[in-house]
């Protein structure tokens, strides 16, 4: 966990505004895992005030890259970054995915921009194990592939792909999951996961999310962003610490 | 050696500089030890402490607003148990004053908390939290009655030996009428001030962007509310007075004790720069320095008007 000053390298636009963010950080790039997150200063100023957490997308050497859409202010100002521009970032942030194990093929489960954290993920997974994609998203130009291997895509609106959301494309191929030693790894909208984690619990898969949730610091203090424990009635998890990568058996959407 | 004195005191406090980090916005100190050398702070205030755990208001719990933020975090704690066992020893391996906060749902609640924990000799101070703008009970509905404001200040001191320091709300017509019942009933300094009640609503849904409905703002869009309100109760009642309300660096720091401030809390800006309060106290150095300054304290109520 540091504070460093790093400079924009560059800023890529994929589809759809959404766009990626090329940071040099040497100390963030060689310590962060998949999963993990920065949080970000996008200005001095003080509106936005707080900073903005950012999973990690992609590393690659010195670099790092996070991915985002234009939401409020705070991505607004990011969009206008360029090159040599620093930025204060917090980092590396919370617990990653435990992508090391005995399963096969990695299942990877994304709802809009919760294709964020894969690229990386799909990068470190070690490549003896096999990757399968589900991409989904209400319309074809939600849908993000950006660094995704061996991809089936899901739309609500059908425009692209199965029609109907990630998680009944799932359940579409349950019996080509069921016949491998799997485990599944899931980021997007708190009502995709929920979906995903019952999908996963009814059928026995071991099944890891990534969560999000508003929050102020980051690493613990502001307590800002609780999420129900599924052990532990009387007290709530952070997503900042204990996230917010959890199992999904740990913790109630 | 340096060449001016940061030191300050606050009634029988002593604090080696005039920065404590705010209570709820340095848990109990170990994630905070990870960015500064907390040796160096002038003191810290403990997360608000119940007497048994709270799980706090289910989220959301904060959101951003134009230059501050709204919290509902409704007091998620440990408890006091958990404080003195799993806590404090953590605490204890760095020299700096330790200020518990306290939180109640009643006065005796407030009471009992004080009890148990005055014989913790790492404690120096109880910060007593009167205006918690975001729990149901006790809080604010406490914090906006003169005469229970009192009957706590006397009920705590009458437990302790230790210094008392009583956390105003800014929700009231004259805070100064609650720092001269502070003061009647024995209390030994304030601190204000606690946050504004405020709430965001989202346009589309129509629903509040908190679960709480309302929130506690935070952030330098209070700081002239907070300067003003210190002022007030400077101006009016002899009480050391520790300032708090958006400062985001050592010039908001320097306001602060010209108005009437003795010490300061940083506490929103923990969040945004967890290192901020070494650069501020490295800074306030040297504006003493530029100044001729040799005490920092003569700063304290300087203003003139």
């Amino acid at each position: 966990m540091l504070i460093v000053n790093a400079n924009v390298e560059k800023i890529i636009e994929l589809d759809n505004q959404i766009y990626l963010l090329k940071i040099h950080s040497p100390e963030i790039a060689n310590t962060i895992e998949p999963g993990q997150f920065v949080n970000l200063r996008v200005s001095e100023s003080t509106y936005p005030l707080l900073r903005r957490p950012f999973s990690i997308c992609d590393v690659d050497g010195d670099f790092f890259y996070i991915m985002f859409n234009v939401l409020g202010e705070g991505t607004k100002i990011l969009t206008n970054k360029h090159y040599g521009n620093e930025l204060d970032i917090l980092g590396p942030l919370g617990n990653g995915f435990k992508y090391e194990g005995e399963y096969e093929t990695a299942v990877i489960v994304a709802g809009g921009l919760g294709s964020a954290p894969f690229p990386y993920l799909i990068r470190k997974i070690d490549n003896t194990k096999k990757i399968l994609s589900f991409v989904g998203g209400k319309s074809s130009g939600d849908v993000i592939t950006h660094g995704m291997n061996n991809i089936l895509t899901a739309t609500d609106d059908g425009s692209l792909g199965f029609k109907g959301n990630v998680v009944e494309l799932l359940d579409e191929n349950l019996e080509l999951l069921k016949s491998k030693s799997i485990k599944v790894f899931g980021c997007g909208p708190n009502a995709m996961l929920r979906a995903l984690s019952r999908f996963c619990i009814k059928n026995n898969f071991d099944c890891e999310i990534s969560t999000e949730c508003a929050m102020a610091c980051g690493f613990g203090i502001c307590q800002g962003c609780p999420v129900e424990s599924a052990k532990d009635k009387n007290k709530y998890l952070l997503v900042c610490k204990d996230g917010p990568v959890f199992n999904s058996k740990d913790i109630v959407l | 050696m340096s060449k001016v004195d940061l030191s300050v005191q606050v009634g029988t406090l002593k604090f080696r500089n005039p920065i404590l980090l705010a209570s709820g916005t340095v848990g109990y100190g170990n994630e905070m030890s990870e960015f500064i050398d907390l040796n160096k702070i002038g003191g810290i205030v403990t997360k608000s402490l119940s007497l048994k755990p709270r799980k706090g208001n289910p989220p959301q719990r904060i959101v951003e607003t134009p230059s501050g933020m709204l919290n509902a975090i409704g007091l998620a704690n440990v408890g006091v148990e958990v404080f003195l066992k799993e806590k404090i020893p953590f605490l204890k391996k760095f020299d700096v004053p330790l200020i518990c906060n306290i939180a109640a749902s009643t006065i005796e609640e407030y009471v009992e908390c004080t009890k148990i924990l005055t014989g913790e000799e790492a404690i120096k101070a109880f910060e007593i939290n009167v205006s918690c703008p975001n729990v149901k009970e006790g809080g604010l509905q406490f914090g906006n009655d003169v005469s229970v404001v009192g009957e706590i200040t006397h009920k705590v001191k009458a437990v302790t030996n230790k210094p008392v320091v009583i956390k105003l709300s800014p929700n009231v017509s004259n805070i100064s009428d609650f720092a001269k019942v502070v003061k009647a009933e024995g209390g030994d300094a304030v601190s204000a001030i606690n946050t504004l009640v405020g709430t965001a609503f989202d346009i589309n849904t129509r629903r509040p962007k908190i679960n709480n409905v309302t929130g506690g703002l935070s952030g330098p869009a209070i700081k002239p509310i907070a300067l003003a309100k210190v002022l007030e109760i400077k101006r009016s009642v002899e009480i050391p007075i520790i300032g708090i309300g958006g400062i985001m660096n050592w010039k908001d720091v320097v306001e602060f004790m010209i108005v009437g401030s003795s010490a300061v809390q940083l506490g929103t800006l923990n969040f945004i720069n967890p290192a901020a309060a070494i650069k501020i106290i490295e800074s306030l150095e040297q504006y003493c320095i530029d100044q001729g300054i040799e005490k920092i304290s003569g700063l304290t109520g300087s203003y003139k008007i």
